[in-house]
């Protein structure tokens, strides 16, 4: 799948903006004033910034709005209405702990329900999808829930808890991809199954339907090396995990000033790790131009 | 809405011949000359002129099979909208721009909904969505609802474009719904098959296999001109035989 930048950055951002909003919705930090202001701004922006990030990659993203019509159906549109409904109810939790230094706990329960949910619909959306068989899984939400509370806890400067969730977020990242390579040799779906023609004999692509490239290729054809994927594998553990473990480890006295950086380069992992996500993905129409 | 119907009144759809089609890519030009303006927005091109990329809602594959005996075949494969009975494409649209027709079954993209977002493109196995770039709406096969239905057109126009302009009679329309329907009959006799049924979209339109070909490998087929392309074992001698011996030498 081609990794389109404005949607890597949308689940990278505002998948770790969530994952905050979550511990600050449990009161963890409990934090008012203008320590709350610092710590919302942060998780808004992010959060926000990366929803108006995946506006970037729509068509027509003047009509967005329409996207919060089909909840019944679409993970897309559940998604939309569960980001939109946190930040509704974070923005009046923020409000009151800010300016009146009042905390609604209620609120921020209902508000890390909604964060959760919008991050779980956001997994969803590629793990309900038959067409690539490496997001099918139940691994791929457990995989975007963890990378965003441990993100969320690094950012939120709970050492104790980031030290725990940072370990069990790079082994689910490790068992996704081991599966993945386990899946590539046995997919169901071959050149065979695609044209039918497997009864007659071992099909092979003879010609394209066209010359130049198009929607099709340009989207779902996207071919990253093996060797390169390994490399980058262990620069997004390495980054997004093993340092940010061992800083709080290392350093536990000096964590109020390393929080902030480490966040980043846990960031930083993280999207090398959705970069990979999307660019080792293949989608099942490739059989019909004899790539896989 | 994006919820697909339990049933649909009708299953129009196509019986694709794979013995029959030639190829020719005739279908692909009647298909993007009457839906580039026609139903919604035109098929455009980029860099028609160069490198040359654009919306098709139906393009023609090429596949060599080489059977475990006997020569290898050239099966010439046309590709379009399903119009899935199990449509993934619909379900997932976010808008509720993508429809499946309760009466005819034919999966539609109301334009003025869609937002780009190229999500039903993905759910598609086959290939059959493609996002226009100078429109920024999705594409898809209509199964040529504004012919089909049009009283406007002579009868014998009333089937979609690529049915129509087949100069080898490989692409068959008609309601899959119907077991007396020809395409049903034809299905049937022919052995008609999905394409990807393990993805369980249950597609409409039906392939029918291509034909086991003549044997070259039997020896009687070529038999009659064997004894003159048998290649003679060397009978030189003199000096033709001295050089030919020299020559190997080195």
């Amino acid at each position: 799948m081609h990794p389109t930048p404005s949607i890597i950055i949308f689940t990278t951002l505002s998948g770790l903006g969530f994952g905050l909003l979550f511990w600050l919705g449990i009161g963890m930090p409990p934090v008012t004033g203008w320590e709350a202001f610092a710590y919302y701004f942060a998780a808004f922006a992010l959060a926000a910034g990366g929803l108006v990030s995946s506006t970037f990659h729509l068509g027509r993203p003047e009509r967005a709005l329409k996207a919060f019509t089909q909840w019944s159906t679409s993970w897309l549109s559940r998604e939309g209405i569960c980001a939109v409904a946190a930040l509704l109810v974070f923005g009046i939790n923020a409000a009151g702990a800010v300016f009146w230094n009042v905390r609604v706990p209620v609120l921020g329960y209902i508000g890390s329900v909604l964060a959760l949910g919008t991050v779980f619909a956001t997994s969803m959306i590629y793990a309900q999808l038959n067409t690539v068989p490496l997001w099918k899984t139940h691994l791929t939400p457990v995989l975007f829930l963890l990378a965003s509370i441990a993100g969320g806890a690094l950012l939120g400067a709970h050492a104790l808890i980031s030290a725990m969730l940072l370990p069990v977020a790079a082994l689910v990242q490790a068992i996704w991809w081991m599966r993945g390579d386990r899946i590539r040799n046995e997919m169901e779906t071959t050149i065979e199954t695609a044209t039918g023609l497997g009864n007659a004999g071992k099909v092979r692509s003879f010609e394209p339907p066209h010359t130049g490239a198009n929607y099709l290729l340009r989207e779902f054809a996207f071919e990253v090396g093996r060797k390169n994927a390994r490399r980058l594998r262990m620069i997004a553990l390495t980054l997004a995990y093993t340092l940010p473990f061992f800083a709080i480890i290392l350093a536990p006295d000096h964590w109020h000033v390393l929080a902030v950086p480490t966040a980043v380069v846990h960031l930083a992992g993280v999207a090398v790790a959705r970069w990979l996500f999307f660019a080792e993905a293949v989608h099942v129409v490739g059989h019909y131009y004899g790539r896989r | 809405m994006t919820a697909l119907p339990e049933k649909t009144g009708r299953k129009l759809g196509l019986a694709i011949d794979l013995d029959t089609c030639v190829g020719c890519h005739a279908c692909v030009i009647s298909c993007k000359g009457w839906n580039t303006e026609n139903y919604g927005a035109p098929l455009s091109d980029q860099d028609p002129y160069g490198d040359a990329s654009g919306t098709f809602l139906n393009r023609i594959h090429s596949y060599e099979v080489q059977p475990d005996f006997g020569s290898a075949q050239v099966v010439h494969f046309p590709k379009s909208c399903l119009h899935c009975e199990d449509a993934p494409c619909v379900t997932v649209c976010p808008t509720g721009a993508s429809y499946k027709r309760i009466e005819d079954g034919i999966v539609l993209v109301n334009e003025s909904d869609c937002i780009g977002c190229g999500l039903c493109a993905w759910a598609c196995p086959y290939g059959a969505r493609e996002l226009d770039l100078a429109e920024g709406v999705m594409k898809k096969c209509t199964l040529c609802v504004d012919r089909i239905y049009n009283e406007n057109l002579p009868e014998g126009d009333r089937v979609p474009a690529c049915v129509r302009t087949c100069p080898a009679g490989a692409r068959h329309f008609g309601d899959f719904a119907d077991p007396e329907s020809e395409v049903s009959k034809l299905s049937a006799e022919r052995g008609g098959f999905d394409l990807m049924p393990e993805q369980g979209t249950k597609p409409v339109n039906k392939y029918l296999p291509p034909r086991q070909k003549d044997l070259l490998d039997e020896i009687d087929a070529i038999d009659v001109l064997a004894p003159l392309l048998e290649i003679k074992k060397s009978r030189n001698s003199g000096f033709i035989k001295w050089l030919d011996r020299a020559l190997g030498k080195f």
